[in-house]
């Protein structure tokens, strides 16, 4: 591995932290579609800092760019605020309109300045290293990794800071509002983080990677965790695990790196989302599964319960008088035999005291919904995890 | 004896674009009261309680708690929204959004330590959902769910406390167990204001009520105010209502 591929692997995962932190908090207020609408509508912000300063790289350009997001979220909101249209359709007006004054900009001085739209869009990763910083004649390494790490280490310390308020004001922002922690000043604060994240992330990946990098990682730790820190922290670790192979498949294929990288956060949410533990497709439909089997357990031994007679408890019998086929009585007999709740004797069934004392319980939980008294079967038992 | 008054509204009036959902509100809320504010639906119930504690912006009027504007006093005040104005998927546990609640007198920056934690525990152990403090709180039932938020208005401390309708979509058992908790606080010398929206209840649980719709049509002890002339001038039909006499 060459240093300039370890540098490039280290600007794409700075990247990745620095956008799946304020993108945990954009998935969680419900607002992952202004991280597109930021992503477009800064470029005329970054096009007049690039007129002024001829860098793409300047400070100025980075201050105009989260400007132009912040009067992003302004524009959305009072517009929403007319009560005309909703939200997604002020996100859909306003950026577009931003955009194209930016692409009009860059095609009218398209012969003066080195900017065009593809670099915008898509980034160019690989060219990053080329582009060096210089302090007194000393190469200190790629541009691009000065910027994203410094961008990076202040939205560290804020999230460090502000992590309560982020909290409070993403979960209850009536709460935060009334407790003196201005939800405004949070979630502008958080919008210009974004806004200045992107930037930052531009140069290196482009806009469309920027939006999947601040939303796919987060979508998918959503998934798998209950825990805020939880989530942050996994979320950017599946940003930098993309990141890193992206850059190889992209090496392999020897395509674009931010087509590649995109594609592995596609490729992670679908697996995810497939295979995460509680809340994955699988795992749902492998609880319904089990929750079917469960009701016909229980139907099976409150039918035992409510009969004494010899004749409906006969194992022969049972197939007609519950009126089920032979695989399903099969599963059910076998499950509550494993747990103990029946006994067969001459080819006639019987409850166990245990049996017996589930069903009682299960009974007055369906008909009290009091949750108390069945916590302990929760655990064997996916019909009560609710 | 003059009862203190915990909380004052002179002339306040709300609107949500340029129309008045709250229209001239003079109120005084005595200290030591647990109130009902009853009104039907669009009257302006949670309006009220939210232009109070500042978080909805009057076109027109003060409030003052204590004497002071709400600003210098949050620290006296509690809130519990609505049930259904957060998102119960967020990534937390019980534990944790009780002690939200801390996050006022921390104030910015400042976290949430031992002391925090312990109080946050005490609050989970007065609503009886200690046992489920580490659970996330989407696990939770409807009526879990308002407990936790119970707690953590009480893990506030105040004098004051403001609730939206604590009792939406709660079973038997946690209303009981809500208003007496309220009743406690009343004993303990707070004051409570409830948006209620079960008519039938109000004597039981409450000594003090107000009606609403967009004014206030009155405000006063349940004994003395809570008859069918108020709820038919407040809810606009000829309404009765079978109150033990």
């Amino acid at each position: 591995m060459s240093s300039a591929q370890f540098e490039i692997q280290l600007i794409a995962s700075f990247v990745a932290i620095a956008c799946a932190i304020p993108g945990t908090f954009l998935v969680l207020r419900k607002m992952a579609m202004i991280s597109d609408a930021i992503s477009h509508s800064i470029l005329p912000g970054i096009v007049v800092g690039f007129f002024i300063t001829q860098d793409l790289n300047s400070p100025l350009l980075i201050l105009l760019a989260a400007v132009t997001g912040v009067i992003t979220e302004v524009l959305v909101e009072y517009i929403q605020k007319t009560g005309l249209v909703k939200e997604d359709t002020a996100i859909g007006l306003v950026f577009p309109v931003l955009f194209s004054i930016g692409v009009i900009m860059i095609a009218k001085n398209a012969n003066d300045v080195h900017l065009d739209i593809d670099a915008v869009l898509l980034g160019e990763l690989a060219f990053a290293p080329f582009d060096r910083l210089f302090v007194s004649g000393v190469d200190i390494g790629p541009k691009s990794l000065w910027i994203i790490g410094s961008i990076l280490i202040v939205t560290l310390v804020l999230l460090y800071a502000f992590f309560k308020e982020l909290k409070l004001s993403t979960f209850d922002k009536g709460l935060a509002a009334s407790l003196g922690f201005s939800p405004a000043i949070i979630h502008y604060g958080l919008m210009s983080i974004s806004s200045i994240t992107t930037v930052g992330a531009f140069d290196a990946v482009g806009a469309i990677l920027v939006v999947a990098l601040m939303i796919a990682p987060p979508a998918s730790a959503y998934l798998l965790t209950k825990d805020l820190k939880k989530m942050l922290l996994l979320s950017a670790c599946f940003g930098v695990f993309c990141a890193i192979s992206g850059y190889w498949l992209a090496h392999w294929l020897d395509a674009s790196i931010a087509g590649s990288i995109t594609t592995m956060l596609g490729l992670l949410f679908l697996l995810v989302y497939l295979f995460a533990p509680s809340k994955g497709v699988i795992a749902v439909l492998y609880r319904e599964k089990q929750q079917r089997t469960e009701v016909s357990l229980l139907t099976f031994l409150l039918h035992l319960k409510n009969h004494d007679e010899a004749s409906e408890r006969h194992v022969n019998h049972l197939n007609e008088h519950i009126n089920w086929q032979k695989v399903r009585s099969k599963t059910v007999l076998d499950l509550a035999l494993k747990n103990n709740m029946i006994e067969i004797e001459n080819q006639v069934v019987s409850l166990t005291p245990k049996g017996d004392e589930f069903t009682t319980q299960a009974i007055d939980y369906i008909i009290t919904n009091e949750d108390a008294q069945i916590e302990d079967m929760k655990e064997d038992f996916f019909l009560f995890r609710g | 004896m003059k009862q203190k008054t915990a909380v004052q509204v002179d002339d306040l009036t709300v609107a949500y674009n340029y129309k008045p959902v709250l229209w001239d509100i003079d109120l005084e809320i005595p200290e030591g009261v647990l109130m009902a504010i009853v009104g039907p639906n669009g009257a302006g119930k949670s309006t009220l309680i939210k232009a109070i504690l500042g978080i909805l912006k009057p076109i027109a009027g003060s409030v003052s708690i204590y004497g002071k504007p709400y600003e210098v006093q949050r620290k006296q005040v509690a809130y519990v929204p609505q049930k259904g104005s957060v998102d119960w998927d967020f990534p937390t546990t019980a534990l944790d959004v009780v002690m939200m609640g801390t996050y006022g007198s921390l104030g910015w920056i400042k976290r949430p330590r031992q002391k925090e934690k312990k109080a946050a525990l005490e609050a989970l152990e007065k609503v009886g959902m200690l046992p489920f403090k580490n659970r996330q709180i989407s696990q939770l039932s409807g009526g879990q769910q308002q407990r936790i938020f119970l707690a953590r208005a009480l893990v506030q401390d105040a004098s004051i406390y403001f609730m939206d309708e604590p009792f939406q979509g709660v079973d038997a058992t946690t209303e009981i167990a809500i208003i007496n908790i309220l009743k406690e606080l009343r004993k303990a010398g707070k004051t409570v204001v409830v948006v209620h929206h079960d008519l039938q209840t109000v004597p039981e649980y409450f000594d003090w009520v107000t009606f609403l719709n967009v004014k206030k049509i009155a405000t006063g002890p349940v004994k003395d105010i809570f008859n069918d002339d108020n709820l038919t001038k407040t809810y606009g039909i000829n309404y009765k209502v079978s109150i033990q006499e």
